[in-house]
């Protein structure tokens, strides 16, 4: 492939997406098809503040209609150092819209020499959704989450989105997906904006559990196979994913807490 | 009808290539070299904020040397070629050695084809998993590429530099050292570089996915001082 060279004033800036358009990459929109392709869906996320930064979590389950089409899938992925996605409908396009964010605030910082602001990183987002929104009417609907660690404000932050690429800033928490309803309630109920980040997680999982145990498109912690739920927190220091071992015993302890209430 | 004067080829070239050197001699060199853990990159540059080494991909860095302009629309061309070929294949498949292709084509057009050559010397460096891997990619301003296997020296008085650096360099230096020999290098026997006039860089292979990573000022004093 030969270099991409611009005139001056022809030139696309740090923009990767209007790269892609310009070397004539661009993912073409699906078109036709129906509202039921059978394409594999991915569910609930969730994303709360706490007094440290922001815990990110999602389950590990997409779903082709009543089957169970992928059990280790990661729907809350790193974006950069300071901020992470977490997305919820059409596995396919959701899996390219992420992979185009991260690359795009990637290909930001070098082209630019440095970061994009945590507001101008959920506004690029906001315009991937609303470019999606052709598909969204196919019935590919992709909804975000987005949340990061704003440096310029020391404080956690994040943003919830709809459809149409409409972007919101929640203060306390935000779910979304088929099972956010269940996570939302019990996130709601066990929120303050002063938890510690150990608080956070363990609130984090049980909202993924009680979300599985209603939804069934929502997966729980699958301790026969070793798979657990994404949980991140991403903080001063950046983003941290918390390890297996750790949710292992997390769930363990929900579990028996539980069980006490039979 | 006016005729053109005739002009021999070899004369346009080298009144091309004298114009190219002219330009690059009036700036500051830059210097690359291997070290333990990756490719350390020092350059001379009095500015905090305009670039001479920066990072083109996870183990890909980039120093350009000459005119500013000219070298960091090449830079910008490389970040571009190295994200869309990950993009469109996979992260591990964009390697210096096809970009280096690359930069060396396009200069060597521009050199031949172009009212006016650029005045610009890089390099594209890549670190591999073990240091046997490592790569150093000179090129010049009119595409012709130099495969380095220890160090490599961009600037109008490369060989001095060289031969300074010939002396200092051996296999397995620490950053700290490989930092001192370059600023000794650079600096030669009559001048002092202090870490305001310099801009220094590294690709390590410890640096996790991102390799690049760029040291402070205040990172370099302390190698700098160090040395005594």
């Amino acid at each position: 492939m030969s270099m991409p060279f611009f005139v001056p004033g022809d030139d696309p800036g740090a923009s990767f997406p209007e790269l892609l358009r310009r070397v004539g990459l661009k993912p073409e929109t699906p078109s036709g098809g129906g509202v039921d392709m059978g394409v594999p869906h991915a569910t609930t996320c969730i994303a709360l503040r706490y007094a440290d930064g922001v815990v990110m979590a999602g389950d590990r389950r997409a779903t082709s209609g009543n089957l169970i089409s992928h059990r280790s899938m990661e729907k809350v992925v790193q974006a950069d150092r300071y901020s992470g996605v977490a997305i919820a409908g059409a596995a396919g396009p959701a899996m390219e819209m992420i992979k185009l964010f991260q690359l795009q605030l990637e290909h930001y910082e070098k082209v630019e020499g440095s970061f994009l602001s945590l507001e101008g990183k959920a506004n690029q987002l906001s315009m991937m959704v609303r470019g999606n929104l052709p598909s969204a009417m196919q019935g590919m609907v992709v909804v975000p989450i987005f949340a990061g660690f704003d440096r310029r404000r020391g404080e956690g932050r994040l943003w919830a989105y709809d459809v149409t690429g409409g972007r919101y800033e929640e203060r306390e928490f935000v779910a979304t997906g088929s099972g956010s309803l269940h996570a939302g309630t019990v996130i709601k109920l066990g929120h303050n904006p002063q938890l510690s980040g150990e608080d956070a997680v363990t609130l984090a999982c049980r909202a993924l559990w009680e979300a599985a145990d209603a939804d069934s498109a929502t997966g729980g912690p699958d301790a026969l196979r070793g798979i657990y739920p994404v949980v991140a927190t991403i903080t001063t220091t950046g983003w941290a994913r918390i390890s297996d071992e750790v949710l292992a015993e997390r769930y363990v302890a929900i579990a028996a807490e539980s069980r006490s209430r039979q | 009808m006016s005729m053109p004067f005739y002009v021999a080829p070899e004369q346009v070239m080298k009144d091309r290539a004298d114009y190219a050197r002219k330009g690059i001699a009036r700036g500051r060199a830059a210097v690359a070299l291997r070290y333990v853990d990756g490719i350390a990159l020092v350059a001379e540059n009095p500015s905090n904020t305009l670039r001479k080494v920066s990072e083109i991909y996870d183990r890909i860095a980039f120093a350009g040397i000459g005119k500013y302009n000219e070298y960091d629309q090449l830079r910008v061309a490389g970040v571009r070629a190295a994200d869309l070929k990950g993009y469109q294949y996979s992260r591990d498949d964009v390697d210096a050695r096809s970009l280096a292709n690359s930069y060396a084509q396009m200069l060597g057009q521009i050199f031949t084809h172009e009212m006016k050559p650029m005045e610009v010397e890089i390099l594209v460096a890549e670190v591999a998993h073990d240091s046997e891997g490592d790569q150093l990619f000179h090129i010049l301003y009119d595409g012709t590429v130099f495969d380095e296997k220890r160090f490599s020296v961009l600037g109008g008085d490369a060989d001095a530099m060289s031969a300074r650096l010939n002396e200092s360099w051996s296999e397995g230096l620490d950053l700290g050292s490989a930092v001192r020999a370059a600023v000794s290098a650079l600096a030669g026997p009559d001048r002092t570089l202090t870490s305001d006039d310099l801009e220094v860089a590294a690709l390590s292979r410890t640096n996790g996915r991102r390799c690049f990573l760029r040291l402070s000022d205040a990172d370099v004093a302390a190698h700098l001082a160090a040395s005594s």
